[in-house]
C-alpha cells in the first residue's frame, strides 16, 4: 500500500494544502469542541454568562445613548437598535481576539505536531460561533416583546452572517500570523476591539455619520455587516444601503484574501519563531 | 521488503541568531528602530553595504544530511545536546521546514516528539484521551475502538471523569503514553518520551515498544538512554554539529559517542572558579581506575577497582562540619546509589582531596554520571556545593569476569550488578 508519499522541500507550496485541511477535519473539530468545553468549566452559572454579557451592554448603551443623548433610532425601540448591532459586534470581537491569540495559546501543539495550521484559528471561530447563536435568544426574547416581525428581509440574514464571518476570519487570521511574531498585536488586538465597538454602529444608526464621511466610514468592514443585519431583522423604513455594504464588503474579500495568503506564506516558520 | 521508506538528501537547517532578529520573536518596536537605523545609517554612509550594520549569527544546526531508510529498519539517532537531533525529527514531521534540501517519505507517519501534546488539564481523563488522539492523527473511530485498551494500559479507569489537572503526575503520564502507544503508522518518530513515569510503567512502555519494532515498522528514535537504543534499534546514526560522523551498528556508534568526547569526561578541574559558597569551593574531581598509569580515560571494566575523588577548598575555619560525598547516576537518569566519607573529620582552613574507593563487581556495565558534593549537617543541614553530572565514565563488560554467564551481549538489568555471598547446597533428593 504505497498510497502516500510525501515530499519535504524548502519553500515547496504544499499542493494538497486544502486537501489536508479536509483531511484533518476532525482535529478542527476536536479543537473547536475543546475550545467550547474549557470555556464553562469550573464555572457555576456557565452558559449565563454568555447572555449577561450582551444584556447588560445593551442596557447601558439604552440608558446612555437612547435616553440620556436620544439619539434617532428610525422609529425602531432602542433596545431592538443596540441589540441587532450588538450581537454580530460581538461575535466580530470574540472572534477576532479568538482566532488573533489561537497560534500562540496552541504553540504547545503547534511545535510538536504537524498539521495545517490554518485549522487553529478557524477553530477558536467556532466558540464566538457558539456563543453568537446562544445570545441570539435575547434577539428573538426582545423581538417578541416588541412585537416585531421580521419581514422577508430576513432571507438575506444569511449573506451578512457570511459577510461578517469572512470579516473576523479575515481580519483574525492576519493578527493571529502576526502575533506569532511580533507579540505586540496581543496588545493590539483589545485596542481595538475597544476603539471599534465606538466607530461601528452598534450604539446608533450608520444614517448619523454625514453623506461625505460615508466612504470612509464604510471601510471599517462591521458597519456594512451591521447595517445589512438591521435591514434584514427590523422592520425599517429605510432601503438597504448599498453603498456602505458594497465598500465593507470589498473590504472584507480583500482581508480575507491577503489574510489568507500571508497566513500561508509564513505558516512554515510557526514552529521555529512560536 | 527492501522499499525506502525516508530518503533524506543534503538536508539543512539554518537558524539566525540576532539582537533584533528576523527570524525569533522580537517586538515590532526592534523592528521599526532597525529600520529607522538602517535608513539613518544610509543617509550617513550611503556607500557603505548593508552587513556593515546588521549583525545576524548563523546557526546550521543541520548541516548537510543523507540518509537512507529502509522499510521495518529501526534507526537510533544519538549525539550530545545541540547536534540536531531534535531538529532533524522536526523537519521529518513536517513541523519544521529546511532550508535547503529534501526529504521523501513514504508512508504513513506519526510522531511522538513528546507525550500528551495537547492536553487539557481542565478536560477530563476521557475528553483528553480523544483529544489528544485527534491530534496526534486518529480519527474518532480508531480512538473510539481503542478507548477501552488506552484506559486499560494507562490504569486510570477510575478516574477517567476526573480533570486531569488533579492527576498525579504518574497517571498524567501513562495516560499521555498509553494514547500514543495506541497509534498505528507505518513509520514512528518517537523523541525521549520513555524517559517518564515510574520505573513500573518505564518497563510497560519498552515492552510496548519492542512490540511495534517486532510488527515491522519503521521507528526513528531519538534518546540519551543508549541502553534502550542499544535494545530497540538495529541501526544507529551519530550527529554531531548538524553532520552525520557515524552511521552504523548500535553498539560501535554508542561507543564512537563516548569517545568523541560527546559527554563530559572523567576528569573536571575548575582551578579557581569551581562552585561553592562562603566556606567550601570545589577546585576538581576525577575518577580513575586503582591501579592506573596515570592515562585519562573514563572507560573502565567492571571487574575494576576504581577511585573517585574531589579536591576542595576550606575557606575558613568554623563549627561546620562537613561531609564530602557523591552521587551516582545512570544514563536513564536513576539514582544508583549516594555515598559519603562516614568519618568525622575536623576541617581547617585548607585544601583537601577526599577520595572514595569504588570496588570492582559492584557497577553494571553503563554509564554513570557522578554528582559531586559537600554537605553539611552542623549547625544546619545544608548543600555548599552540588555539581551535578560533574564526572561521567563507562563501564563495560570483558565478558570473562563471571563463570556462570554465557558470553553474550545480553545487558544485565539494575543500575548496580554487585557480586554478592552466595551458598547453594543440596539438601534433598
Amino acid at each position: 500500500m504505497k498510497s502516500n508519499k510525501i515530499i519535504i522541500e524548502s519553500g515547496r507550496i504544499e499542493s494538497a494544502y486544502w486537501k489536508d485541511i479536509w483531511k484533518y477535519r476532525e482535529l478542527f473539530y476536536f479543537l473547536a469542541w475543546r475550545d467550547v468545553l474549557v470555556r464553562y468549566k469550573q464555572t457555576t452559572i456557565g452558559i449565563i454568562w454568555t447572555l449577561i454579557r450582551p444584556l447588560l451592554t445593551m442596557l447601558v448603551f439604552v440608558f446612555i445613548f437612547g435616553k440620556l443623548a436620544k439619539l434617532p433610532s428610525d422609529d425602531i425601540p432602542y433596545p431592538l437598535l443596540v441589540l441587532s448591532g450588538m450581537l454580530p459586534w460581538l461575535f466580530f470581537a470574540n472572534a477576532f481576539s479568538e482566532a488573533g491569540n489561537s497560534l500562540v495559546n496552541n504553540r504547545n501543539i503547534i511545535s510538536k505536531i504537524y498539521f495545517p495550521r490554518l485549522i487553529v484559528p478557524l477553530s477558536s471561530v467556532i466558540v464566538s460561533l457558539v456563543e453568537f447563536i446562544i445570545s441570539s435568544v435575547i434577539l428573538i426574547g426582545i423581538m417578541i416583546y416588541y412585537q416585531s416581525i421580521p419581514s422577508f428581509h430576513i432571507l438575506a440574514l444569511p449573506i451578512f452572517i457570511l459577510m461578517l464571518f469572512a470579516a473576523a476570519i479575515g481580519s483574525g487570521l492576519w493578527v493571529a500570523a502576526l502575533n506569532v511574531k511580533y507579540r505586540d498585536f496581543s496588545y493590539v488586538v483589545p485596542f481595538v476591539i475597544q476603539f471599534g465597538l465606538y466607530i461601528s454602529p452598534v450604539a446608533f444608526t450608520a444614517t448619523l455619520v454625514p453623506e461625505k464621511w460615508k466612504f470612509l466610514y464604510a471601510l471599517n468592514p462591521m458597519v456594512g455587516v451591521i447595517n445589512g443585519f438591521r435591514w434584514s431583522l427590523l422592520p425599517t423604513s429605510m432601503p438597504l444601503d448599498l453603498f456602505s455594504i458594497a465598500v465593507s464588503l470589498i473590504v472584507i474579500i480583500f482581508l480575507l484574501i491577503t489574510g489568507i495568503y500571508h497566513f500561508r506564506s509564513v505558516e512554515k516558520s510557526f514552529a521555529d519563531i512560536i | 521488503m527492501t522499499n525506502t521508506a525516508i530518503s533524506i538528501e543534503n538536508l539543512h537547517k539554518k537558524y539566525l541568531l540576532k539582537h533584533a532578529s528576523n527570524k525569533g520573536y522580537g517586538s515590532l518596536r526592534d523592528e521599526i528602530s532597525n529600520v529607522a537605523q538602517n535608513i539613518l545609517d544610509k543617509i550617513r554612509h550611503p556607500l557603505a553595504s548593508k552587513q556593515n550594520f546588521i549583525n545576524i549569527e548563523e546557526f546550521w544546526a543541520l548541516n548537510g544530511i543523507d540518509l537512507e531508510i529502509k522499510e521495518g529498519e529501526k534507526l537510533g539517532i544519538i549525539g550530545k545536546n545541540g547536534a540536531g537531533k531534535s531538529t532533524l525529527l522536526k523537519i521529518i514531521s513536517r513541523i519544521a521546514e529546511p532550508t535547503k534540501g529534501r526529504i521523501s517519505i513514504t508512508g504513513r507517519v506519526s510522531s511522538l516528539l513528546e507525550v500528551g501534546t495537547g492536553f487539557h488539564p481542565e478536560l477530563s481523563g476521557r475528553e483528553n484521551i480523544f483529544l489528544n488522539g485527534a491530534i496526534l492523527g486518529m480519527s474518532k473511530k480508531e480512538i473510539r475502538q481503542r478507548f477501552d485498551e488506552i484506559v486499560d494500559f494507562a490504569e486510570v479507569e477510575k478516574f477517567l471523569d476526573t480533570p486531569v489537572k488533579h492527576y498525579s503526575s504518574g497517571m498524567y503520564v501513562r495516560l499521555a503514553f498509553a494514547v500514543a502507544s495506541s497509534l498505528d503508522p507505518e513509520i514512528l518518530i518517537i523523541d525521549e518520551v520513555l524517559a517518564v513515569g515510574d520505573a513500573k510503567f518505564q518497563k510497560k512502555c519498552l515492552s510496548k515498544m519492542g512490540e511495534a519494532s517486532k510488527s515491522g515498522k519503521t521507528i526513528l528514535f531519538v534518546s540519551h538512554s543508549m541502553s534502550t537504543i542499544a535494545s530497540l534499534c538495529d541501526r544507529a546514526v551519530l550527529l554531531s554539529n548538524g553532520k552525520v560522523v557515524a552511521d552504523c551498528a548500535p553498539s560501535e556508534a554508542i561507543m564512537q559517542y563516548y569517545g568523541n568526547g560527546g559527554m563530559s569526561p572523567g576528569l573536571v578541574d575548575y582551578q579557581s572558579k569551581g562552585p561553592g559558597d562562603e566556606l567550601v569551593r570545589l577546585i576538581s574531581a576525577k575518577v580513575h581506575a586503582m591501579n592506573d598509569d596515570g592515562s585519562l580515560t573514563n572507560d573502565f571494566f567492571v571487574n575494576q577497582d576504581l577511585v573517585v575523588e574531589m579536591t576542595f577548598e576550606i575557606l575558613k575555619n568554623s563549627e561546620t562540619k562537613f561531609v564530602p560525598n557523591f552521587n551516582f547516576h545512570t544514563s536513564d537518569g536513576v539514582c544508583a546509589f549516594f555515598v559519603h566519607d562516614t568519618q568525622k573529620r575536623d576541617y581547617k582552613q585548607g585544601v583537601y582531596v577526599s577520595k572514595c574507593h569504588i570496588p570492582a563487581n559492584l557497577l553494571n556495565a553503563t554509564t554513570y554520571f557522578i554528582g559531586v558534593a559537600v554537605s553539611s549537617y552542623y549547625p544546619s543541614v545544608r548543600a555548599h556545593f552540588h555539581d551535578q553530572n560533574s564526572l561521567s565514565f563507562n563501564v563495560s563488560d570483558p565478558m570473562d569476569s563471571v563463570p556462570t554467564r554465557p558470553e553474550t551481549n545480553i545487558a544485565i538489568p539494575g543500575a548496580i550488578r554487585p557480586n554478592l555471598q552466595w551458598s547453594t547446597q543440596r539438601i534433598g533428593e
